[in-house]
C-alpha cells in the first residue's frame, strides 16, 4: 500500500514546528500504524534525513506510551491504541496527517514526542493505596458486589496514555483522573482514603494546566481501554461530598 | 502588592479578556494567603476556584435559569385560556410589587453568574489547547456541545430583545397605554399586547430563531448538569441525554406555539 504522509516535525520544545510531506511505499497491509512509521524511517535515514521521532514500547496495546493524532483522532479511528491500528484501515493512497498529543499540560519534545509527567504527578498527588495491602486476599473472602467490582475492573482498565486529555477540546485530563479515582475508590483497600485522593488529584490536575470538562465526551471516544463517561460523574460527586466534608473539618 | 495590581489594572482602562485572568489570579491569591487561625485557604474558596466547583456553579445556576424557563412558559400557556386569564396572571405578577424586582434581581444575578463563569472557563479551556489540530475531527462530541457558547450568546441578545419588546416596551411605545377590564377594574392588556406584538412576520422570526438557539443550548445543558453535578451513571446516561432532547424540544414548541398560532390567526 502507499500513503501521503503529513507529519509534524518539530527540532525542539522551543522551535517552531510544520507538517513535511513523506510518501510511504510498499507498505504491508497487516503493517501495524507504527511499523509504517519505521518503514518510512529507514527510508528517511537511508536519504540521510533526520528519522520521524515518536514513542512507542510494548506494542501490543497494553503500555500506553504510544501518542500519535492521525487525522485529527488521537490514535486514530477505532477503539485501542497507535499500535494496534493496521494499516488495512487505511485507503490505499490515502493523505494521512500526523500530530503529536496537544495539550498546554503536555509540553512538546521533539516530533512527534510529548512530555506527559503531568500525570504521574498526578497519581503521586493520590493515586495510590498508602497502606500494604499485602498479597491477594483468599477469593470471596472480602465481599464485592460484582457490579461495584465490574465498575472499579472498567476504570482500571485505564493505561494512561493520555488520549482524553488529547482528544478534548478543552486539554482536560477528567477521565484519566476520574477513572483513577473512581478505580481506587470502590475497593476496599482504596476506601479510607476517598475525600483525600479525590481532593488532592483534582487539585494536582488543575495546577498542571488541564482545562475543565465542558462534558463534550470526546474522550470517552478515543480511551483505547473502554473507560466510560460516567467515572467523571462519579468523581465529580466524591469530590462535592469531600468538599463538604473538608469545610466542616471532618475530611477522613 | 495587590493594590498596586488594581490600580494599573483600572488606570490601563478596560477589563480586558486576559486581565479577568489575572484579575481571577490575584483574587486567588488573596484569599489563598495563610491567616493567623487557619494554615491556609477556607475549604470553601479552594472548592469555588477548582475546575468542578465552577463547573458546578455553572450547573447550579443553569437549573435556576431552566425552572425559570419552564415556569415562564407554564404562565405564557394561560393565553389559550383567553384573555382574562392572561391578563388575570400578568396583572398578579404586577400585584407583587417589590417582590417582584427581588425576583427580577435575583435572576439577573444568577444569569451573570452563569455568564461569568462559563466564560472564566471558557477562557481557562483556551489556554488549556493553545494550539489546534491541522487535521481537526471533533469525535464523540455533539455539534450542541460544541455551540454552547455561540448559543448561550445569541440567546443572551434574544433575552435583550424580549425585555425590550414586552417589558420595557422599548420597541412599540404604544404597549404601554393598552388596557382592559377585568373583574370590574381597570388593567393593562397583557393579552392585547402579545397578539398584537406577534402579529409582525419579522418579530415572530426573531422569536422563532432566538428560542431554537435556547432549546440548542438546552439539549447539552440539561443533560450536561446531571454530569457535572454528578447525578448520573453508565446506565442512566443514555436516557438522561434522551430526556434532555425530549424537554428542550418540548420547551421550544411550547414557546413557539404563541408566536406562531397568533401570526396563523389561530389566537385573535
Amino acid at each position: 500500500m502507499k500513503f501521503y504522509l503529513e507529519v509534524w516535525r518539530q527540532n525542539g520544545p522551543d522551535r517552531a514546528g510544520k507538517l513535511e510531506q513523506y510518501e510511504a511505499n510498499e507498505i504491508p497491509a497487516e503493517a501495524s500504524f507504527l511499523e509504517m512509521l519505521d518503514i518510512v524511517n529507514e527510508d528517511l535515514a537511508k536519504k540521510g534525513i533526520e528519522p520521524i521521532q515518536f514513542d512507542s514500547d510494548c506494542r501490543e496495546g497494553i503500555c500506553g506510551n504510544c501518542s500519535l493524532t492521525i487525522n485529527g483522532v488521537p490514535h486514530g479511528i477505532g477503539r485501542g491504541t497507535t499500535c494496534q491500528l493496521y494499516m488495512r484501515k487505511f485507503r490505499d493512497g490515502q493523505i494521512i496527517t500526523i500530530e503529536p498529543f496537544r495539550a498546554d499540560a503536555f509540553p512538546l519534545e521533539r516530533d512527534l514526542v510529548v512530555n506527559r509527567a503531568a500525570y504521574d504527578r498526578i497519581m503521586q498527588a493520590g493515586g495510590f493505596v498508602s497502606e500494604r495491602a499485602g498479597s491477594a486476599p483468599d477469593a470471596n473472602s472480602v465481599p464485592i458486589p460484582k457490579v461495584v467490582a465490574d465498575q472499579a475492573m472498567d476504570a482500571a482498565a485505564c493505561i494512561g496514555c493520555g488520549a482524553c486529555a488529547a482528544a478534548c477540546p478543552n486539554g482536560s485530563a477528567m477521565l484519566f483522573v476520574s477513572a483513577k479515582v473512581t478505580h481506587l475508590g470502590l475497593l476496599p483497600q482504596g476506601k479510607p482514603e476517598n475525600d483525600r485522593r479525590v481532593l488532592n488529584m483534582v487539585r494536582q490536575m488543575d495546577a498542571e494546566g488541564f482545562g475543565n470538562c465542558s462534558n463534550y465526551y470526546a474522550c470517552e471516544a478515543v480511551c483505547p481501554a473502554g473507560i466510560p463517561a460516567s467515572v467523571i460523574a462519579h468523581m465529580n460527586r466524591g469530590f462535592a461530598f469531600a468538599s463538604i466534608k473538608e469545610s466542616i473539618g471532618v475530611t477522613v | 502588592m495587590t493594590d498596586v495590581f488594581f490600580a494599573k489594572k483600572f488606570t490601563a482602562g478596560c477589563l480586558t479578556e486576559h486581565s479577568l485572568a489575572e484579575l481571577m489570579r490575584t483574587f486567588t491569591v488573596m484569599i489563598s494567603a495563610p491567616s493567623q487561625s487557619r494554615s491556609g485557604p477556607h475549604p470553601i474558596f479552594l472548592w469555588l476556584l477548582s475546575s468542578i466547583g465552577k463547573k458546578t456553579i455553572v450547573a447550579l445556576t443553569g437549573i435556576v435559569l431552566l425552572a425559570f424557563v419552564a415556569g415562564h412558559l407554564a404562565g405564557n400557556f394561560t393565553i389559550y385560556l383567553g384573555r382574562d386569564w392572561l391578563n388575570w396572571y400578568a396583572a398578579h405578577l404586577q400585584s407583587l410589587g417589590p417582590m417582584l424586582w427581588i425576583i427580577r434581581l435575583f435572576l439577573l444575578g444568577v444569569l451573570v453568574t452563569h455568564i461569568f463563569f462559563t466564560m472564566l472557563l471558557w477562557h481557562e479551556n483556551q489556554a488549556a489547547r493553545p494550539k489546534k489540530y491541522i487535521a481537526s475531527d471533533p469525535v464523540g462530541t455533539s455539534v450542541f456541545a460544541r455551540t454552547m457558547r455561540l448559543s448561550g450568546l445569541v440567546v443572551l441578545a434574544f433575552i435583550i430583545f424580549h425585555l425590550a419588546h414586552f417589558t420595557v416596551h422599548l420597541i412599540n411605545p404604544q404597549f404601554s397605554h393598552m388596557e382592559a377590564m377585568l373583574d370590574g377594574h381597570q388593567v393593562h392588556d397583557c393579552y392585547g399586547m402579545v397578539v398584537l406584538g406577534f402579529s409582525s412576520l419579522p418579530v415572530v422570526i426573531i422569536y422563532v430563531v432566538g428560542l431554537f438557539l435556547l432549546t440548542c443550548h438546552l439539549s447539552h445543558g440539561i443533560g450536561s448538569l446531571f454530569q457535572t453535578l454528578g447525578l448520573t451513571n453508565r446506565r442512566l446516561h443514555k436516557m438522561i441525554e434522551l430526556a434532555t432532547r425530549v424537554i428542550a424540544w418540548i420547551l421550544y414548541f411550547g414557546y413557539i406555539s404563541i408566536p406562531l398560532s397568533i401570526i396563523t390567526g389561530i389566537v385573535k
